[in-house]
């Protein structure tokens, strides 16, 4: 730390260090869930997101590293998140195969695939994404470096706002929700439910792939198989708390960034007690978020009706 | 035509069989994409995993938590649901056993190890039953609070090892003291196997009388198969959750304990290393039949177990084994929509479809009080 920062700093370290550690850590929870929440909207949920997040996260540091474009990492981990989505839609259209196991199947797969694949991948440095500096207006360097946004934050920002458009404003929206609240009324009026769901399945499964690839060629930027601390399957009860709205996901992504930055930013200001308790909070928020927010006698508001996982 | 119920055993049998075959298959396909030869890596899985001596102890060794790992999925899943929590109630169950074990390091060994027992039982019944209190009373998903609760109880892991129970004599893997060479679970007696394994074949039939046998599994599979048909005949659906819930997280947590005990001597980060996850795998795959654990858990401790040799002799790095676990579960599950299909039609009539009713929905709803009709609808489809 520099005079200027000591200055500046102090009081306002650990919330700066909080903001930017949000700031970096969000990314990836807005994706996989604006993700989970397209499938869900459908009326499935795809628990095997943590493994295509994996998968994701595996493959754009491969592409990256191959072709020297992170770009095209991320286009990489979304058409295998596409894949994978895929997969998931069409064995959950089976007669009598449930979609809860057919996620944690996915989920093991897809880890052991990048796993697998991933080995060689672990010691070299891949191109990463490029940031915005948002903070060079400020001096302080604590400012700057807080404020670095990642562009493809702002892509995953614009998405939530278009897929709340999508889903109140258009035609295909009403006919995703129809599906998911009614499987039997969109028959009904002539609709290709597994169509519709395998359309929302492998798109979400791309998005989460997309999120997974922000890990490794982002923030903490590096393929290790420890990458991933269970963000695929946080989204699901993020989705939840966020009543289904993509809008509300960005918000309640930019709470569990929070959480996580929590740990990394007490340490950044040298408080370096209890780590591995104050690492844990992310998942204690959720569990106190469902706590509060789940009821035994009724269905959630904005549950898709063909869901079941609120309660 | 072959009666019904011989018709359903045989169903029963082929199913799993044919997934297995087909996965096997999918697996030459995706090493020989690798770069191995796919009949080469058969033939060391083989080696690796059942062929000599070493090796099938290796596998006895990684079935032993498996099977108590995959009760704790398979006993809630009569009720419908899906409880994934077997990780963390291992590591908690771990935790408490070497808490009892330093508590009493004087004691007479059986002594000691009772006390082990019990504490890593009580650890892991504690947090599963937390977990089907919150289901049962607030309505939160069992599926995703038991996941989250597997991150916590890591993180209460590594806190304790880590900080205030670490051995400061444990310089590069923390490492907690260790329970004392006098208080490890031996071998059984003729045999390279410790008494973990034991542990798994007895809780594994105690759960097959339990939840096939008696009343209390009768009323279990009720609450699984029709919770307001269960509400209306006047089952404590509450209880029963719980009760199946906390059995469910003692087994796991009683794995915890016989790995301190019997190979590791101390709680450490090598606790964990999936046992939790894989018994998922291998409660799904036995379709929940804690008789069928049995062997399930012997073939995908297999599985694990060839992942070395696979690594030495045909190069292909350890997650190879997790790709056909994967491949293997994917199948699997595949495999159920050809059920009551392959030896005439009314095979499915009366089966107990466990898998179709996972459906959290049609998991215990605590209200007696007749539900809209959104609801009836959901719990059905």
């Amino acid at each position: 730390m520099n005079a200027l920062d000591q200055a500046t700093g102090g009081l306002w370290a650990l919330p700066l260090a909080l903001l930017g550690g949000a700031l970096r850590v969000s990314p990836p929870y807005l994706f996989v869930s604006l993700g989970e929440c397209l499938t869900e909207k459908s009326g499935r949920i795809n628990l095997g997101q943590e493994g295509t997040l994996i998968l994701g996260a595996m493959i754009g540091y491969g592409a990256s590293f191959v072709t020297g474009s992170p770009w095209a990492g991320v286009l990489a981990a979304g058409i295998v998140g596409l894949v994978l989505g895929t997969v998931h839609a069409v064995l959950c259209a089976l007669p009598r195969v449930n979609d809860i196991a057919v996620g944690i199947a996915l989920m093991l797969f897809g880890i052991g695939l990048a796993f697998f694949i991933g080995k060689p991948l672990i010691q070299p440095t891949a191109p990463r994404l490029p940031s915005l500096s948002l903070g060079a207006w400020s001096e302080s360097a604590a400012v700057r470096s807080a404020l670095q946004v990642n562009i493809l934050f702002l892509l995953g920002i614009a998405t939530a706002f278009a897929m709340r458009f999508l889903f109140e404003r258009t035609r295909w929206g009403l006919v995703l929700r129809v599906v998911g609240e009614s499987s039997d009324a969109a028959r009904a009026m002539g609709y290709d439910v597994p169509r519709v769901r395998l359309i929302a399945t492998a798109l979400g499964g791309c998005l989460a792939s997309m999120g997974g690839s922000l890990l490794s060629l982002y923030y903490p930027g590096s393929w290790n198989e420890g990458l991933s601390s269970g963000q695929g399957l946080m989204a699901v009860a993020l989705v939840i708390f966020a009543r289904w709205d993509p809008v509300r996901c960005l918000w309640a992504s930019l709470l569990f960034g929070g959480a996580g930055a929590l740990g990394p930013a007490l340490q950044s200001v040298g408080i370096n007690a209890a780590y591995n308790l104050i690492a844990t909070a992310p998942y204690v928020l959720t569990l106190v978020i469902m706590l509060a927010t789940s009821s035994a006698s009724r269905t959630l508001v904005g549950q898709p009706a063909e869901i079941t996982v609120g309660r | 035509m072959l009666s019904r119920e011989l018709r359903r055993a045989a169903e029963s049998a082929l199913l799993p069989l044919g997934a297995l075959t087909v996965s096997l298959a999918l697996f030459g396909v995706f090493v020989t994409l690798a770069g191995a030869n796919a009949l080469d890596v058969y033939y060391q899985m083989y080696r690796g995993s059942f062929a000599t001596s070493f090796s099938l102890q290796n596998t006895l060794l990684r079935a032993a938590p498996l099977m108590l790992t995959a009760l704790c999925t398979a006993i809630p899943a009569s009720l419908g649901l899906v409880v994934i929590g077997g990780e963390g109630a291992l590591v908690l169950g771990a935790l408490a056993a070497v808490i009892a074990a330093h508590a009493l390091s004087t004691a007479n060994p059986w002594v000691v190890l009772t006390a082990m027992a019990l504490a890593g039982a009580a650890a892991g019944g504690a947090w599963i039953g937390l977990a089907g209190a919150l289901r049962t009373f607030r309505g939160v998903n069992e599926t995703i609070s038991t996941l989250l609760l597997n991150y916590i109880a890591i993180g209460l892991f590594k806190h304790f090892v880590e900080g205030p129970m670490r051995d400061p004599a444990s310089l590069n893997k923390p490492s907690t003291r260790p329970i004392g060479e006098a208080n490890a679970l031996g071998p059984v007696p003729g045999t390279d196997v410790h008494w973990g394994f034991v542990y798994g074949l007895v809780a594994c039939f105690v759960a097959f009388v339990l939840m096939r046998r008696t009343v209390f599994g009768f009323a279990a599979q009720m609450v699984g198969g029709n919770v307001r048909a269960a509400l209306l005949s006047g089952l404590p659906v509450h209880r029963l959750v719980l009760i199946a819930c906390a059995l469910a997280g003692a087994t796991a947590g009683l794995a915890g304990m016989a790995e301190v005990a019997a190979v590791h001597g101390t709680a450490n980060a090598s606790l964990i290393v999936g046992y939790g996850y894989t018994g998922v795998l291998v409660a799904f795959l036995a379709r929940f039949h804690p008789l069928a654990i049995v062997p399930v858990s012997i073939l995908v401790g297999g599985i694990g177990a060839s992942g070395g040799l696979l690594q030495r002799t045909a190069h292909l790095p350890d997650a190879t084994v997790n790709v056909l676990e994967g491949i293997l579960f994917i199948v699997i599950l595949a495999s159920e929509t050809l059920r009551g299909r392959i030896l005439g039609p009314d095979a499915l009539e009366s089966e107990p479809k466990p898998t179709a009713e996972l459906k959290p929905a049609s998991a215990p709803t605590p209200e007696v009080s007749p539900a809209p009709s959104g609801e009836t609808k959901r719990a059905v489809g």
